[in-house]
């Protein structure tokens, strides 16, 4: 397997990094770097465990290979509270325990960065819309939900 | 900080949010073992049932970066919970589609993918058993021909000689008589389809098994000290010499109880000594590889009186117990002794069995046998109101079980108040007002369901807990409990703090459980921590406080009567003099003038567990107590159904449940919604298989859990506290009821909306839809 030097921002930090081929994003974060905040559920792309930030957008990171991420920016759950002190969107999910198992949190806190960065007073419809792609067996949503609604109206971390 | 003071009935926030939210919390597949891990892939059965005349792994071994192959070969003894029917890797036989035939060891799991291939099998197609009720019938093909010479847990009966794993017998009264008296008699037979849990977190398990054979296993599990006992018993580990380590648990909901893939990584690791091997199931895998939730045949039969009184039942339950028992025999034990649901009915016969079937193997989920069978009792007590001409609700407030009746199994109901959460649920839910739906072709329906479930155990599980002090009065609770975000740690922590007089922010839980240093838990199943184990770290806390009583008024020269401790200071109701904790928990008390020093390192034990839980007659069912208690609870559902799809719209469910005591009533309201959820979603879940019985949707997108867009647009929780004589401060279970009866109070809803009945599983639209059509055609 041909492998391939790549550079990449990740959670402000420049990393160079060599990679097969065929790694995934997910593979390359968790196997290479050990963050493993990063969940893999299913590597398929339909639990949203591995939700990442892409140049700001969520995607699921099983679903890209690392060698696409050349010269691009990522931000991983590590990133999200670089110093310790919980960002808006995780602040709500601890003050409304929109967490169970925390399987899909960090996927989620992530989903959730990205729509309040897009929209940041959405309606419960596209929040709930917002998170279609990332699964939880525990919660219900419904804390997820309301957590998000919370951080809405504190505004989210730049 | 804030410091809460008493924080049992406090909504405390939770103790791991922090670690989970900024995914710093370690899951078994975070762990990290150095360049040093090996993985391993299992080859898997083609056939639902047949026979292996060969396993040659020749080429396989061949292959570069390949460590070892293990086969049915290595694994002579079979393991099993309370029947030992499982082999590790299958022998001279495969009895579902999936079933492990081999494990390869590579130095990548691609390697070992890849290697899987090259393992050679040569098997000999047999006739496979899908349906349970077939299953149970003379002459049906024999899954297990050594059913009768299986080891086997003295409370449970399997017949050899048929596929019946277990066979309970509810015997009461005289049905054949009672049924003259009824005025309504209904009956219906009821299927429900196999199910799976869907954790996020798929199994994983790693193993080590170093030169001088100790042996460690770190997974994902609700049972480290059950798999500890189990897999040390099939591979003859001393106990000792294995451990267990159970870091944080991505959702569990049964289906991380037992043993069912770690095995399979002990025996790998034990063929690559000095060598950890790293085992994780693709979530394809985890579908049909793991366990699931028991499929279910039902033919009751139950009748009332004029007056809307029960009289009698008569119940035949054939779970479809799937390849080989884990909890399953089990599970329909659970189901016979529970057999009528939550009502006093004087006449009962119930049969519950479990059967064998070529499929995935049945095992715990949420609920264990109470969503199976409270689907078609919640629905025949429906259609018995309609036909006496009684409000569904007055019926079940009538007829539900009260504390202190004698119940089917001869016991008396222990304390539980299941009238005051009908009221609350179908006030929540504007029962009795008929609501116009949102458009014309929509129909808007109500339906109610009540519950109940003890927890299912053997007569005797253990909790143990420790409490220790630290230098600067934090106090660390050891647990061999484990929290898959129920909330446990949370709970176990309040009720450390609250026994002890500490604030809860001064109580660690020391955690990931480890069967080397944490001290006894049977299992986290059946809704059993906060009771048991909460009553185990009580005592543990009692101890400890205790201890420190002692040693103040040694050197106070008081009576132990006159002292407590209240905030985290021991205080002296006589004297109103004070000591805080710090001064003594470590280093004790100097006696005066130094002349030496009282006390040391204060360290509580406590252990619970039930010692009055007795035998049940073989043919009858009768006994003393049959369970430690009931938790009961009702749910009612406001729906809307569009009727040119047979799209079910769930509005609202609201959810009642009597749990004793809310030790953090915020965190059962947590539960009481995501179960809502996961009651909703499983009503539409199915696994489906084609006629050779490999899966057809072993993947989330063919098998579909509820997404936030689902959801109901209301979910509303309430709970009742009737306090249980044996729980802390009167506390029982309450994780898994919050699910059990929501499909059937959705199919009375729907029943409202449309007058059509479901009997089977699942709520497809389609289904609805046709449902539909047939009951217009016929009109």
């Amino acid at each position: 397997m041909a492998t391939h030097t790549i550079t990449i921002m990740i959670n402000g930090a420049l990393e160079r990094l060599d990679v097969p081929s065929n790694m995934t994003l997910l593979q390359m974060l968790r196997e290479k770097l050990a963050l493993t905040g990063t969940k893999n559920g299913c590597e398929a792309g339909e639990c949203g465990a591995c939700t990442i930030l892409l140049d700001g957008e969520p995607v699921n990171s099983c679903m890209i290979l690392a060698v696409e991420c050349q010269g691009r920016q990522i931000v991983t759950i590590e990133g999200v509270a670089p110093e310790g002190e919980l960002s808006p969107v995780q602040q709500a999910f601890v003050d409304r325990n929109a967490v169970q198992c925390g399987f899909c949190t960090p996927g989620m806190v992530l989903s959730a960065t990205a729509l309040l960065r897009r929209i940041p007073n959405p309606t419960e419809a596209e929040i709930k819309e917002a998170l279609v792609g990332n699964l939880c067996r525990c919660t219900g949503y419904v804390r997820i939900v309301d957590a998000i609604q919370d951080a809405a109206t504190k505004g989210v971390a730049p | 900080m804030t410091l809460t003071h008493d924080p049992v009935g406090k909504s405390v926030p939770r103790i791991d949010t922090y670690e989970k939210v900024t995914g710093t919390a370690i899951f078994a597949d975070d762990m990290q073992f150095g360049p040093g891990l090996y993985f391993g892939r299992l080859v898997r059965s083609p056939y639902a049932h047949a026979l292996i005349k060969h396993v040659d792994a020749r080429r396989a071994l061949a292959m570069p970066g390949v460590k070892a192959v293990v086969t049915g070969a290595d694994t002579p003894k079979n393991f099993g919970l309370y029947l030992i029917d499982r082999p590790i890797f299958a022998r001279d036989r495969v009895r579902m589609v999936g079933e492990p035939v081999a494990g390869v060891i590579a130095a990548t799991e691609e390697i070992a993918t890849e290697a899987t291939q090259l393992v050679e099998v040569e098997y000999e197609e047999l006739e496979p058993v899908f349906d349970p009720f077939e299953g149970a019938q003379p002459g049906a093909p024999l899954l297990h021909p050594e059913l009768g010479d299986y080891e086997v847990a003295p409370f449970i009966f399997p017949q050899p000689g048929t596929n019946i794993s277990e066979h309970f017998k509810l015997r009461r009264g005289d049905v054949e008589a009672a049924w003259r008296d009824c005025a309504a008699i209904v009956e219906g037979e009821f299927r429900l389809p196999q199910i799976q849990h869907v954790p996020i977190e798929p199994h994983v398990a790693v193993s080590l098994w170093d030169l001088s054979d100790q042996v460690t296993l770190w997974t994902c599990s609700q049972s480290p000290f059950a798999q500890r006992d189990l897999i040390a018993q099939s591979l003859e580990i001393p106990h000792g010499n294995l451990r267990v380590v159970a870091p944080y648990v991505g959702g569990g909901f049964g289906g991380k109880a037992g043993v069912s893939m770690e095995v399979c990584a002990v025996v790998m690791a034990r063929a690559v000594k000095g060598h950890p091997v790293k085992l994780r199931m693709t979530r394809e895998e985890e579908f049909i590889g793991t366990s699931v939730r028991q499929s279910l045949v039902a033919q009751t039969k139950i009748g009332c009186d004029a007056e809307g009184n029960l009289l009698a039942m008569q119940t035949q339950y054939y779970f479809g117990g799937g390849a080989y028992n884990d909890y399953g025999v089990n599970i329909a034990r659970a189901a016979g002794y529970s057999c009528t649901g939550p009502y006093l009915i004087p006449n009962v016969k119930g049969d519950s069995m479990s059967v064998y079937t070529n499929q995935p193997i049945g095992s715990a989920m949420r609920g264990f046998g109470m969503p199976e069978i409270h689907w078609g009792i919640e629905q025949i007590m429906d259609q018995l109101a309609a036909e006496i001409g009684m409000d569904p609700a007055k019926f079940r407030r009538r007829n539900c079980v009260k504390s202190g009746q004698t119940i089917l199994t001869g016991m008396k109901m222990t304390p539980i108040d299941l009238v005051a959460c009908i009221d609350k649920a179908a006030e929540a839910i504007g029962w009795g007002v008929r609501e116009p739906a949102s458009a014309p072709h929509r129909r808007r329906g109500k339906g109610l369901a009540i519950m109940w479930k003890a927890p299912a155990m053997p007569p005797n599980p253990g909790s143990a807990a420790i409490v220790r002090f630290n230098e600067d009065e934090t106090v660390n609770i050891s647990i061999g409990a484990q929290d898959l975000g129920q909330g446990a740690y949370t709970v176990l922590a309040q009720i450390a703090a609250h026994a002890l007089g500490v604030p809860y922010e001064w109580v660690r839980i020391s955690v990931p459980v480890d069967t080397k240093y944490s001290p006894y838990e049977w299992q986290t199943v059946a809704s059993r921590i906060t009771w048991s184990t909460g009553n185990a770290v009580r005592a543990a806390a009692l101890d400890a406080k205790g201890q420190i009583l002692d040693i103040v008024a040694d050197h106070w020269g008081e009576d132990r009567g006159d002292l407590d401790i209240k905030e985290g200071k021991v205080f002296s109701y006589r004297t109103e003099e004070e000591l805080p904790l710090k001064e003594m928990v470590i280093y004790g008390l100097p006696n005066e003038e130094y002349e030496g020093w009282t006390g040391g390192p204060i360290v509580g034990q406590g252990r619970f567990m039930p010692t009055y839980v007795t035998n049940l007659d073989f043919e009858t069912g009768q006994g003393a107590r049959a369970v430690v208690h009931y938790t009961v609870g009702a749910q009612a559902v406001d729906l809307e159904v569009d009727t040119e799809t047979g799209e079910v719209e769930v509005l609202k469910i609201a959810s009642v449940y009597d749990v004793g005591k809310a030790i953090n009533p915020d965190l059962i309201m947590t539960q009481i919604e995501g179960g809502a959820v996961h009651g909703m979603s499983s009503a539409y879940e199915a696994l489906r298989f084609d006629e050779q019985g490999r899966p057809l949707n072993p993947n989330m997108v063919d098998y579909r859990i509820a997404t936030a867009v689902d959801i109901p647009h209301e979910i509303f929780g309430d709970f009742v506290e009737t306090p249980v004589e044996d729980g802390p401060w009167g506390a029982r279970g309450v994780g898994e009821h919050v699910m059990v009866q929501t499909a059937p109070a959705m199919a009375n809803a729907i029943h409202d909306a449309l007058g059509i009945r479901l009997n089977d599983l699942p709520l497809s639209a389609e289904k609805v839809y046709l449902a539909l059509q047939d009951k217009l055609a016929q009109e």
